[in-house]
Parts: C-alpha cells; structure tokens; sequence
C-alpha cells in the first residue's frame, strides 16, 4: 500500500512553470530521494506536498486521503511532517519546547486548564515532557534539553528539526536537504540517525540531498528532477547511472 | 532525567514576591504617614500602569506583534465599567461586588473589541499591525468623546450629536455626556484592589505564558511557516494573546474608571499618548520580561512626582533617565558588564573558588 501518491502535479508561477507534470509514488517504509541540479523546482515539491504553495493542477494522495491543495496545518494533522532547508527553529524556546511544539496537536489541555494549572495541565505536561525526552534522547539531544535552540550547533539544530517533525507523529516525513552545511563526519552520522528513524519509527521518508554519497548511500529509489521536469526515476543505483541525469549535473 | 521546571516556578513567584513586597512597603509608608497626599493619588493608576504593562507586554513580548492601541482596549473597559457601575449604584449597594461585576463586563467589552479589531488586523504584519491600532486606538477615543447616553422614564436614549438630541423627558438623567464623559462613578477602587488585579493579571500572563497555548503564541512569534508545519492554527493563537491581552487592559480601565469621579476621554489618558507611555514601560522592562514592565512601570510612573521639586527641570531628567535605561538595558556593552557582575554569577564563582580549594 503506498502512503503517497502524487499524480500529475504543477505549478506555474507567472511564467514560469516550477513544476510540470510531476509524479511520484512512494511505499510505506521507503527511504525515498528526490535530488536535482539548484532551481529544479526540488523545494517547491515539498511545498506543493505540504501545502505551503497551492497545485494549479494534480493530486496528492496520502495514505488514499486526497489532500491537493488543503492547508499546511490540515495536512500535517494528515500526517506529512517537515524540516527547511534553512533551518526554522522556535529560536527563543528551548530546545525541550520545540519538540512539545511539534506535539500540540497531540496532547490537549484547555486554556483555562492552563491558566488554572488543573490536574489535567501536571498530567499532560507530564506526558508531554516525557514524550519529548524520549525524542530528544533518539538525537541525543536530552542534555541540551533546557538550553535555548538557537545555543545549539548547526548540526543540532539540523537534527532538532526532524525531532520537531517526528513529534507530530508523521506517516510520511520530508526532509529537505538535512546534510546541508554538515561536514563528511557529520553526514555519516546523520545517515546513521536518518536509517535508525526508518526502522524505529517504521518511517516512510522523502528527502530532498545533494550529497550523493547520502543520496547513494541511504535511498532506496530516487527521482530527478531538472528545470522542473521529472528527467528520471527509480532504483537508487539505476537512477546514478542514467546517462541523462549524469548530463545534468556535469554538463555535456 | 530530572527537568528544571521548578527554576520557572521559583522565577514567577520572585516576581509575585516582588509585587506583594511592594505593596507592603506602600502600606508601612502609610500607616507611618510618610506618603504625601499627591503620591497617594498616583497608587492606583501605578497599578493601572503595571497591568497595562504587563498586558502589552503580552503582545509585544509573547506574541512578537507591535500593537499601539492599547490605550483604546482600557478605555472600552473604562467607559463600558463606569456606564454599568452609574446605573447600579443604588441598585447594588454592595461595592465589592458592583465592582467586581463592573470588572467582568469591563474585561469582556474589551476583549470582544479585541477580537473584532484582531480578525481583520491580525493578518497585517509588523509596521502595518501597529498603524491600524493605532488608529484604533484614536478612533475609540474620538467616540468616546462624541458619545451621548441618558435614560429617562422612557428607557434609554442614544446620540453621537449632541445632548439636545438625546430628546429626553424632564425627569431624564445624562449618564455619558459627551466630552464631558461620566460623572459620578462610585469610587470602588482602592490600592488593595489594584494590587489584587495586577496578582490576577500577572497570574493569567504567566501561566498562559508557560502552557501548551504560550508555547504556540511564541512558536509563531519565532517562526510562522515552521509553526504552520507541525499544525499550530496561527490566527487562533496571534487572536487568543491579542484578546487576552485586551481584556487584561480592559480590566486596567475598569480599575482606573471607578478611580476618578469624573471619566473623559481625554488625549492625555486614552491618547496615543497613552500607548506610547505603555509601550515604553514594555520596551525599557525588557520586551518579554514581565518583572521587567513591573518594575519601569512603577519608576517610570513614580519619577516625574519625585522630581516635582525640581519643576523646570522635570522633563528633561526624565527624559535622560529614559536614555539611560535604554542604555543599560539594551546596548551590549552594558549587557556584558550586567552578565560580569551579575549576583549569580558572583555567587557561582565563589562556590567554583570554593570547590578548587
């Protein structure tokens, strides 16, 4: 059963067609890659997929649920979580509420019951920090707990960005270039972090990389896209190889 | 692992701490009869103030908005208050609990204000946001002063001409009569009460602050987009700070309304003016940091009659006074100096000294 499958969609802004006739399907479990030379309209698909932009035609499915074109806020309580490719965290709540953010729409308590502190407000927070934790602890993130986010080290912050997403409780996670600005260590360890999540979570995840090593190391099946166009798609290993995307990157 | 969620606690009660100590040093001063008559005066509207402070503070601070209206919100709650408390003032000969009505209606005719002027404005950002309440804030004020309210045998009559045109009978009574506003308010407030509202005001704030609803506020507050993408409903959380915190400086008006004998919606005390003095107790407290707005609210309030005595030059000390603040609040060298002397940090460094030997 597949947890996304996207036909047929596009944007045009003016003139500019961003994205033309894109399709994409992707099976439960799946470490999916989308990759692509800069401008190929890369992060606009994860716009479109989550609702940041609009589709002037196409659809997506997730899970069998249409979502073309709803709000970002209905399509992550759908279950498409996400993290920037310039990294948006709440820089001026610790790095423990960032996750209990990405838990709001999860654990309810009323207002007033905050206002009041009711037995309800201990019992939740209770549930939430510990949920957190347990996030935190996945990233080795829970010494730094109660530390501002913007203190943390850009790889940390990388990594509590998907610990944010993962706490809204996803089907399908998107991550959008997550090496970025990482070095080779760095990215080995991520690689490690972002396999640990799909077997732990059981996590359908699509990524947007230019780090081929990454891309080539983790990603089950990959698609290119090039101004915009799907230019090729599938296995990892036959993807690389393809004489056209290899033309993309590098030139003639 | 063990969280440190008691350190926020013990933070929040300082603060309430700091406010009853301050109301018990006010009190020893009185029944020592050391406070003049003209500071005894200025105890209530310093409570106005502070609630005003910290309500602002609310918007500016949590939910990153600049709003310059908030002398509109107090007047709603002024004007609606002291119109309820002339009307009942026989019929509910209990002042505690005229007031105390007059306060929910005072709070709830704001915060329905807020929320009517926060749908369409909410959706305009910074610059724009503090433009259009300002102009709020005027327009609430222009109203205020055109307004005309008597009741006669016959029920209530309403204009915005004049009190002519209200064509009332013999026997009727103005109870808001234009630029001349209500006269006749019970006097309900006291310093007690204000100090009451400004725990209530505090202890809404806070707690909101440090909730599941606080948390949205100021995730949306650092990053909008990011908000909207783990689900967070932007427009009901940039509404919800805006309306509670017009209701907080609604009740601020009530408190000041049942103040004075007489209401008028002067420039001087629901101007723009006004919301600029606001924003000032907010910006040099410290934007976010509720102890902060207490604290420059009470000074700010208190200097110009401390300095009374020195007549011509009153304003311009105050006004250096202001620079100043700014200076140390705000300017990195003074916030590396603070950090160095900091009293914890001495603290910490003794007990590492300590440890070493």
């Amino acid at each position: 059963m597949s947890i996304l499958e996207v036909k047929n969609l596009g944007i045009s802004f003016g003139g500019l067609r961003a994205v033309d006739n894109f399709d994409i399907t992707i099976e439960k479990g799946q470490l999916y890659g989308l990759i692509g030379p800069n401008g190929a309209g890369k992060t606009t698909v994860f716009n479109l997929l989550t609702g940041v932009y609009k589709p002037s035609e196409g659809i997506v499915l997730l899970d069998g649920k249409d979502i073309t074109g709803k709000k970002t806020i209905e399509i992550n309580k759908a279950g498409i979580a996400r993290t920037f490719q310039n990294i948006r965290l709440f820089k001026g709540l610790t790095v423990l509420d960032n996750v209990k953010a990405g838990l709001h729409n999860h654990l309810h308590y009323t207002t007033i019951e905050g206002i009041l502190r009711l037995p309800r407000y201990h019992k939740v927070e209770k549930e939430m920090n510990k949920r957190a934790l347990e996030l935190l602890e996945v990233f080795e993130l829970e010494k730094e707990a109660e530390q501002l986010a913007s203190n943390l080290p850009y790889g940390k912050q990388r990594k509590l960005e998907i610990a944010r997403a993962l706490a809204t409780d996803p089907k399908l996670l998107l991550l959008d270039e997550p090496a970025a600005g990482m070095n080779p260590n760095e990215t080995q360890e991520l690689m490690k972090t972002i396999r640990f999540i799909k077997d732990k979570f059981d996590m359908t995840i699509l990524l947007i990389e230019h780090d081929m090593k990454l891309v080539s190391g983790i990603c089950e099946e990959l698609s290119v896209l090039n101004f915009g166009q799907t230019l090729a798609q599938g296995e990892t290993g036959q993807v690389l190889n393809d004489p056209r995307v290899i033309t993309a990157y590098l030139g003639e | 692992m063990k969280l440190k969620t008691t350190k926020l606690t013990k933070n929040n009660l300082i603060t309430y701490g700091f406010v009853i100590a301050l109301f018990a040093v006010v009190q020893i001063f009185l029944s020592a009869g050391k406070v003049s008559s003209l500071m005894q005066g200025l105890l209530v509207p310093l409570c106005v103030y502070v609630i005003l402070a910290i309500s602002l503070n609310l918007v500016v601070g949590i939910s990153g908005e600049l709003s310059l209206g908030h002398a509109g919100f107090m007047c709603v709650g002024a004007f609606a208050s002291a119109f309820f408390s002339k009307c009942t003032v026989d019929l509910i000969p209990v002042a505690g609990l005229r007031f105390l009505i007059a306060l929910l209606i005072g709070a709830m005719a704001a915060a329905i204000f807020g929320i009517l002027i926060g749908i369409p404005v909410l959706r305009l950002r910074g610059d724009y946001l503090a433009i259009v309440t300002l102009a709020f804030g005027e327009i609430i004020k222009n109203i205020a002063n055109v307004l005309f309210v008597g009741k006669d045998s016959n029920g209530f009559h309403f204009s915005i001409k004049d009190a002519v045109s209200l064509n009332m009978e013999p026997d009727g009574v103005m109870l808001i009569n234009g630029p001349q506003g209500i006269t006749g308010t019970p006097g309900d407030s006291s310093f007690l009460i204000g100090i009451l509202l400004v725990l209530v005001t505090l202890f809404v704030v806070l707690n909101l602050i440090n909730s599941r609803d606080g948390r949205a506020i100021m995730s949306i507050r650092d990053n909008r987009i990011a908000a909207e993408s783990v689900g967070i409903n932007i427009t009901k959380y940039k509404l919800m700070a805006f309306t509670v915190s017009a209701a907080l400086a609604g009740a601020a008006g009530v408190l000041y309304a049942h103040n004075l004998s007489t209401l008028t919606a002067a420039p001087k005390n629901f101007g723009y003016n006004m919301s600029i003095m606001i924003l000032v107790f907010v910006v040099l407290g410290g934007i976010g940091n509720m102890r902060g707005s207490i604290i420059s609210a009470v000074l700010l309030t208190l200097l110009p009659e401390l300095l009374r005595g020195l007549s011509d030059y009153r304003m311009l000390i105050y006004s250096i006074v202001l620079i100043v603040m700014m200076l140390f609040n705000w300017s990195p060298g003074a916030i590396e100096l603070r950090k160095r002397y900091s009293p914890k940090r001495l603290l910490s460094k003794n007990k590492a000294a300590k440890e070493v030997e």
